[in-house]
């Protein structure tokens, strides 16, 4: 019998992130002392304001950068040097759309499946069935520049979620667009999340959406540690919310520095 | 809208041209004809040249020596690119150098290629290769650093190999850039080419115009000249017919005329 999968999909153990300055004037901490897990089917929302160092976090769990101190491990692997352990594994969708301008929108969706070498018809295939299910059925052969705002985010989230990743990292991934095409696709990714039991970390700026998205909300204070912590769940009783939005609005008023900070 | 400009632009050309065609054919019926040659003989001569098997032969070597020079400055051009973005210090003392060669006239190169080396072809392929690499290595090297950091992270973030990598993301971004140092190096290569010609090479298109020189045939010069131009423009209509095949997914407003 196969062993159960690790309940946790992140773990951030006293993770700390310097930088230096960019004019050479010393080092900042972007992320001090960091810990916590994720729990596989959890979505964890991530607020905190502009410089917190969410994108840091973000990046650090993506692979992308390398700590300074500290654990990290995404599915039991080190995701900065175990780089291909982790191939295919974790799905991103960013904050733009970050589509190739020379491929199509069915081509910008098969690159995962490039990367990962699966077969190219059974790739068509799935990356087909995604658009689909994201509304872009009859758009699969158009560039970039044809889709609008809302079309581009939607291919990027087919990018990310068709390669069928263990975890979802998603950057602010509809703060670009207008509120009405945020609302539906927040909506509709959400419901593609849930449906297929996906690990996902949202971050977010947005109180609103963070309470709309997460099973778990962390509130982070610069340099990015855990200023508070709820668990939310599904669907919250109004007054409840209310609480919740206020008790948030207390502690990011409280994170008034007004430099230092690092996305 | 761009197949109208590009229409446009090739009337002015033929427009042009005629213009030119026509005051020359007037200045040949006021002057002999080492001079103006009439447009009929620089035509004739142009054909002749063109249908004659020994003759073509010049023009096949004189190409053959840009393509060689250029192929040979590419490739130098590609690894010094690569060199100069991966190391800052490498940058810091390499650039200047590259800048003093593009200072250097290519017929200082002609000198000391001809009191370096004995072989002819080798002497045009230095000379070629010289000439043209400073503007190769700059330009592939803004091609490499105009990739968006942005698209690197979400390649990166599927973890791919480094072939892959440098398939998917690498090669479309450069491949623009690249296009484009060819079509301004091919222009290039041809005047150079000739110089280089005209010391010491016993064939090709600048042997030609020396002998046409030493004869005062202006029709047979101008002839020869032509052909080189027709080199040229074929060769650049060859690379926008394949720019306007790689680039097709820009919007059309954004594509080269």
């Amino acid at each position: 019998m196969p062993a159960a999968p690790d309940p946790v999909v992140i773990t951030f153990e006293d993770v700390t992130k310097r930088f230096e300055r960019p004019d050479g004037s010393g080092v900042f901490t972007a992320v001090d002392r960091l810990s916590f897990r994720v729990t596989r089917g959890e979505i964890v929302a991530v607020l905190g304001k502009t410089g917190c160092g969410k994108s840091t976090i973000f990046n650090l769990i993506a692979g992308l950068a390398e700590p300074t101190s500290g654990r990290i491990a995404v599915d039991g692997q080190d995701p900065f040097g175990a780089f291909a352990a982790l191939r295919g594994k974790i799905g991103i969708v960013f904050q733009g759309d970050r589509l190739m301008p020379w491929r199509t929108a069915l081509d910008n969706v098969l690159l995962g499946f490039e990367i990962l070498g699966v077969e190219r018809g059974r790739a068509r295939k799935i990356a087909q069935d995604w658009l689909a299910r994201l509304g872009l059925a009859g758009h699969e052969n158009d560039y970039p520049h044809a889709l609008s705002g809302g079309m581009r985010q939607r291919v990027s989230i087919a990018r990310a979620l068709s390669v069928d990743p263990t975890l979802i990292l998603c950057d602010e991934p509809f703060s670009a667009l207008d509120e009405m095409t945020a609302r539906r696709l927040r909506a509709e990714f959400l419901r593609l999340v849930r449906d297929s039991a996906k690990t996902a970390l949202f971050v977010t700026h947005s109180i609103d959406e963070a309470l709309e998205v997460g099973d778990r909300i962390m509130v982070l204070q610069r340099p990015a540690r855990i200023a508070f912590e709820a668990k939310v769940g599904g669907e919250i009783a109004p007054d409840r919310k209310a609480m919740l939005r206020s008790e948030i609005m207390k502690v990011l008023a409280g994170d008034d520095q007004s430099d230092g900070g690092v996305d | 809208m761009t197949g109208a400009l590009s229409r446009n632009r090739v009337l002015q050309f033929i427009v042009g041209t005629a213009g030119v065609a026509i005051l020359w054919q007037i200045a040949s019926l006021f002057f002999p004809d080492y001079l103006f040659p009439s447009i009929p003989q620089i035509v004739t001569r142009f054909v002749e040249i063109a249908t004659t098997a020994s003759t073509q032969v010049d023009v096949l070597t004189t190409a053959a020596r840009i393509l060689a020079g250029l192929v040979g400055a590419f490739l130098c051009g590609v690894v010094l690119a690569l060199v100069l973005n991966k190391s800052r210090a490498v940058e810091a003392y390499l650039t200047p150098v590259l800048v003093l060669l593009q200072g250097i006239p290519a017929l200082s190169w002609v000198v000391i290629a001809v009191i370096w080396f004995h072989g002819t072809e080798f002497r045009i392929f230095f000379i070629m290769l010289v000439t043209t690499l400073p503007a190769f290595t700059f330009q592939i090297l803004d091609a490499v650093r105009s990739m968006s950091k942005d698209l690197f992270e979400m390649t990166i973030a599927f973890r791919p190999t480094r072939w892959t990598l440098f398939r998917v993301l690498v090669l479309p971004t450069v491949v623009p850039g690249i296009l484009t140092a060819w079509k301004v190096n091919i222009g290039n290569a041809s005047r150079v080419v000739v110089v280089a010609e005209l010391v010491g090479a016993t064939g090709g298109v600048g042997y030609e115009l020396l002998r046409q020189q030493q004869l005062f045939d202006m029709a047979g010069a101008l002839a020869w000249t032509l052909q080189l131009v027709a080199f040229v423009l074929v060769f650049q209509g060859l690379v926008s017919a394949i720019e306007a095949w790689a680039l097709r997914w820009r919007p059309k407003s954004e594509r080269a005329i």
